[in-house]
């Protein structure tokens, strides 16, 4: 097939190899003591009188439990708060699909917890790669955060004397997370999004659904506002304001395949990215090992069964190649629960990157059950018999239920099926202390950003961080810049005029290809190169293929895709082909990232760097630090953060 | 499978719309019903027609965002079941289904099966919430809460506001829905000081947006697709009447 000549929006996002650039020298973090840290930055961050925050508007872009709970506790501060998200109700985030539970140093069950034991578990998890201040804060506030949703109304599961239950969650010895059913991430966004109606009551947020955030203005340097479609019209708007908030979660759909809704894009980060907000970690990706398989080639979307289940389910595979028996008919001594075999400390509970290889090894080794032979068993035999089917069914009822609906088998009878699916992404904007990214007043939260959670993140610990953020954090670290507001100056014309020109070239070009292919059968390639080639196992030679691969299906997309209609009211094919034009630009920059960063860590895992057990071998000579990539018309240049670790002890992970 | 599928077309809401009928072939057991629709959609896109309009997201069964009336229900017959979680093998080779959106006053045509829904948003504006500020909460444990009243909380409080019960309302009515969250945040010791401001305004508010009103039929429970207990609506009803007569 013959292309057009390469233009703006063709050109490779590599001209040549990366650069490096400059290092990032200060991340703001105070100095000191880690546990006075936060307590120093919040007494040094200026503050804005009440009078003046009603004259300053923040723009918060995503209604998740960052997005939503930022907007509604700046508009409890009094701020003017415009709001946004491409759902038709914030209610919709999708956080709202976070099943298993909300981590939170209480130490409620006297076993030992603190917030000590929180920062060291979630930076150990993270496999040494994430900034010891933001979680030292992070484990703080945690506490702070199961008090605020308590008061809310979120009904969390309870122990017959009244009191919060809790249970034990993959990665960690004790029993910290907070639950209600299988719907925690429900209740928790409810909770956020029941405050931030409040607010829209009282007049201090505006909220625009159906809304999807296009563009960044950026003016004298700051961040001023964003360039937005409305959905149902189709109108471009321009929205003004002196600080945004990027809220709008992660980028694991640049898989197509993953657990995230349909919805779920990079595009607002990605804008920001290329107007100058470097890209922290992009390869850093989180598959999920208790997912449901894929069952053909019409799957739109997988579907994941929460990680809690491993606390009573049992994982196994036969012991023998291809055996094709059921698997009520294969004997306990044919069984490899390969899990309890090879970590016997922390048996079917390891942290999630090492469970979703471990899955992947025995289907690697013919072992896996089921079609394709691309599962494993999760099996709840054991535990019904232990402690009954009632109780099992109190537990994890409503997930049972979702299995079965998928299924069509039931879980109470014949084993689980699971594999592991891209789940959560923890690569975001770099963003420093402050939560700022490196464009002034642009700051980034939740998912969305980078930080806390390095090369992978434990379960329970996404809702965490949302609320962490979103609550507590941002708050009093965004007031500290815009105590700087009487100084930012008007937004100048031109930069609004270019971000609107952007955006309606975009459209119009997307509009005018007329091809022979739609978008989704685009992005279905792209996530079947990404997922091939720099998936859950990544080597050199896998990651050049696919940096091969992108830009010549990106040049085919621009010049052979189909998307009808017109930009004049609701056309759900524009939304999704313009999402897909920015997934394939990211993709590459995760394929660079991933292709630098020699070492194996977390939920990258280098095929070259693992030691004789096929653990994953981290280098921590030459990349302890964060990679933030910087974007250049003539390719990215990489910045690096250096990591010191002056609390935790870095060790080679073993849950052995 | 092979079916014929008669779909709701109208592009917005001052276009009077019409059912238009599709053929689907090669329906997999196992695809969701939003996927038989995808395939519809890619298929219309390559031949230059205007692909079928509908909302969907987390494709969970928890975000709340889908839903169609199918061959009369809303979300189909699959009880307990949002319209992303139904799926193919619960239909038959030659099968005709009817597909249209939620039909209420209140819930105005965007286009195709897409449907406005803000009037719940403005229902929870008007007083579904407890007024607490961050950073403003007591300690977690100084309110015990029986388990018992945890438990019927949470039942109320699983709505995903997907609209269900208005659409199969022969009334058109929000009860269920607005009676979900007066109950859910009733039964907690944190929603008494605000219990019957909230009662009140969220019923009025219901009113205000041109739902109509209850009388016990009992459709919306039945499609519910998180099985919202019917006796929401009593309590809904008990503490509205008490806040009205003060």
């Amino acid at each position: 097939m013959k292309f057009r000549r390469r233009d703006k929006d063709t050109a490779p996002v590599v001209a040549g190899p990366y650069r490096v650039g400059e290092p990032i020298r200060d991340t703001k973090a105070p100095e000191g003591p880690i546990e006075d840290r936060w307590d120093k930055r919040r007494f040094s961050a200026k503050l804005v009188n009440p009078v003046n925050k009603r004259k300053l508007t923040v723009i918060v872009v995503g209604t998740g439990l960052a997005g939503g709970s930022a907007a509604a506790t700046l508009g409890e501060l009094g701020y003017k708060v415009k709001s946004f998200c491409y759902q038709d109700s914030p209610r919709r985030a999708h956080s709202i699909a976070a099943q298993g539970g909300i981590n939170a140093a209480k130490n409620y069950r006297g076993d030992g917890d603190s917030v000590y034991r929180l920062f060291y578990d979630t930076v150990k998890g993270g496999d040494y790669r994430a900034r010891e201040s933001n979680v030292y804060r992070l484990a703080q506030v945690s506490v702070n955060i199961i008090d605020q949703a308590v008061a809310q109304g979120v009904p969390f599961a309870r122990e017959y004397g009244g009191l919060l239950d809790t249970r034990s969650f993959g990665g960690t010895q004790v029993s910290r997370t907070f639950y209600a059913r299988g719907q925690t991430g429900q209740q928790l966004l409810l909770g956020a999004y029941q405050a931030l109606e409040r607010q829209v009551a009282a007049g201090n947020v505006e909220v625009h659904t159906r809304h999807e955030m296009l563009e960044l203005i950026v003016s004298g340097g700051r961040a001023r506002g964003v360039v937005v479609r409305d959905m149902v019209t189709g109108e471009i708007e321009t929205h003004l304001a002196d600080a945004v908030v990027l809220a709008s979660g992660g980028y694991g759909n640049v898989f197509f395949l993953s657990t995230n809704a349909k919805g779920c894009n990079t595009t607002a980060i990605w804008r920001a990215h290329k107007k100058g907000a470097y890209f922290g970690n992009p390869c850093y990706t989180q598959i999920h090992p208790t997912c449901i398989p894929q069952s053909g080639d019409h799957q739109s979307k997988l579907t994941l069964m929460s990680e809690s289940l491993r606390n009573d389910g049992r994982v196994w595979v036969p012991k023998r190649k291809g055996d094709s028996r059921a698997p009520g008919a294969i004997p306990e001594d044919e069984r490899d629960y390969y899990l309890e075999r090879i970590y016997p400390a922390f048996g079917n509970l390891v942290p999630r990157d090492i469970a979703s290889r471990a899955a992947k090894n025995v289907c690697d080794e013919g072992r896996g059950v089921g079609p394709g032979g691309l599962g494993v068993y999760l099996d709840f035999a054991d535990a019904i018999s232990r402690l009954g089917r009632d109780a099992v069914e109190k537990k994890y009822g409503n997930l049972f239920e979702m299995y079965e609906r998928i299924t069509g088998e039931n879980p109470y009878e014949v084993p689980m099926r699971i594999y592991p699916a891209v789940h959560y992404t923890m690569g975001g904007l770099w963003v420093d202390y402050d939560l700022q990214s490196t464009i002034p007043g642009l700051f980034v939260i939740g998912e969305a950003n980078f930080s806390d959670h390095g090369a992978n993140r434990l379960g329970a610990s996404a809702l965490m961080q949302g609320l962490a953020d979103g609550y507590f954090v941002l708050p009093t670290t965004l007031g500290d810049y815009l105590a700087g507001a009487g100084s930012f100056g008007p937004v100048d014309e031109g930069d609004v005029t270019e971000a609107r020109k952007a955006v309606q070239d975009r459209i119009d070009k997307l509009l005018s290809v007329n091809g022979n292919r739609t978008a989704d059968s685009y992005h279905r390639e792209l996530g079947r190169i990404m997922w091939d080639y720099c998936g859950m196992e990544r080597t050199e030679e896998s990651l050049r293929k696919a940096l091969e691969r992108i830009p010549e299906l990106r040049e085919e997309f621009w010049n052979n895709v189909k998307v009808p209609g017109d930009a004049e009211g609701l056309n759900q094919a524009l939304e999704r082909a313009g999402r897909v034009a920015d997934f394939f630009e990211l993709a590459e920059l995760m394929c660079i990232d991933a292709l630098h960063r020699t070492e194996s860590c977390g939920g990258h895992f280098r095929a070259e760097s693992q030691d004789a057990d096929g653990e994953a071998l981290r280098d921590d000579e030459n990349f302890s630090y964060v990679a933030a990539w910087e974007w250049t018309p003539d390719g990215p240049v990489l910045h690096k953060e250096a990591l010191d670790y002056e609390y935790v002890k870095m060790t080679q992970r073993s849950y052995k | 499978m092979n079916l014929t599928l008669k779909i709701w077309r109208q592009n917005g809401s001052s276009d009077k719309g019409r059912m238009v009928t599709y053929r689907v072939e090669d329906v997999s057991p196992d695809m969701s019903f939003l996927e038989m629709l995808d395939v519809l959609n890619e298929r219309l896109i390559l031949e230059g027609d205007d692909p079928v309009a509908f909302d969907h997201d987390c494709r969970e069964g928890i975000c709340g965002m889908c839903g169609m009336v199918i061959n009369g229900v809303a979300h189909g017959e699959q009880k307990l079941t949002t319209t992303c979680q139904l799926h193919m093998r619960h239909f038959k080779d030659g099968d005709v289904v009817t597909i249209e959106p939620w039909r209420s006053a209140a819930f105005p045509v965007v286009k195709d099966l897409v449907v406005n829904r803000s009037a719940f948003d403005r229902i929870i504006q008007a007083g579904g919430f407890i007024s607490v500020p961050a950073g403003s909460a007591p300690e977690a444990h100084s309110v015990p809460v029986p388990k018992a009243d945890a438990d019927a909380a949470f039942d109320a409080a699983t709505c995903i506001g997907c609209g269900a019960c208005v659409a199969a309302c022969p009334n058109g009515s929000a009860s269920l829905f607005t009676a979900a969250k007066i109950t859910h945040l009733g039964l907690l010791p944190q929603g008494q000081p605000e219990r019957e401001s909230r009662a009140r305004a969220m019923v009025e508010q219901m009113d205000a947006e041109g739902f109509g009103g209850c009388t016990n039929t009992g459709e919306c429970t039945a499609v519910c697709p998180k099985g919202i207990p019917f006796d929401t609506i009593a309590q809904m009803n008990a503490d509205y009447l008490k806040a009205a007569s003060k």
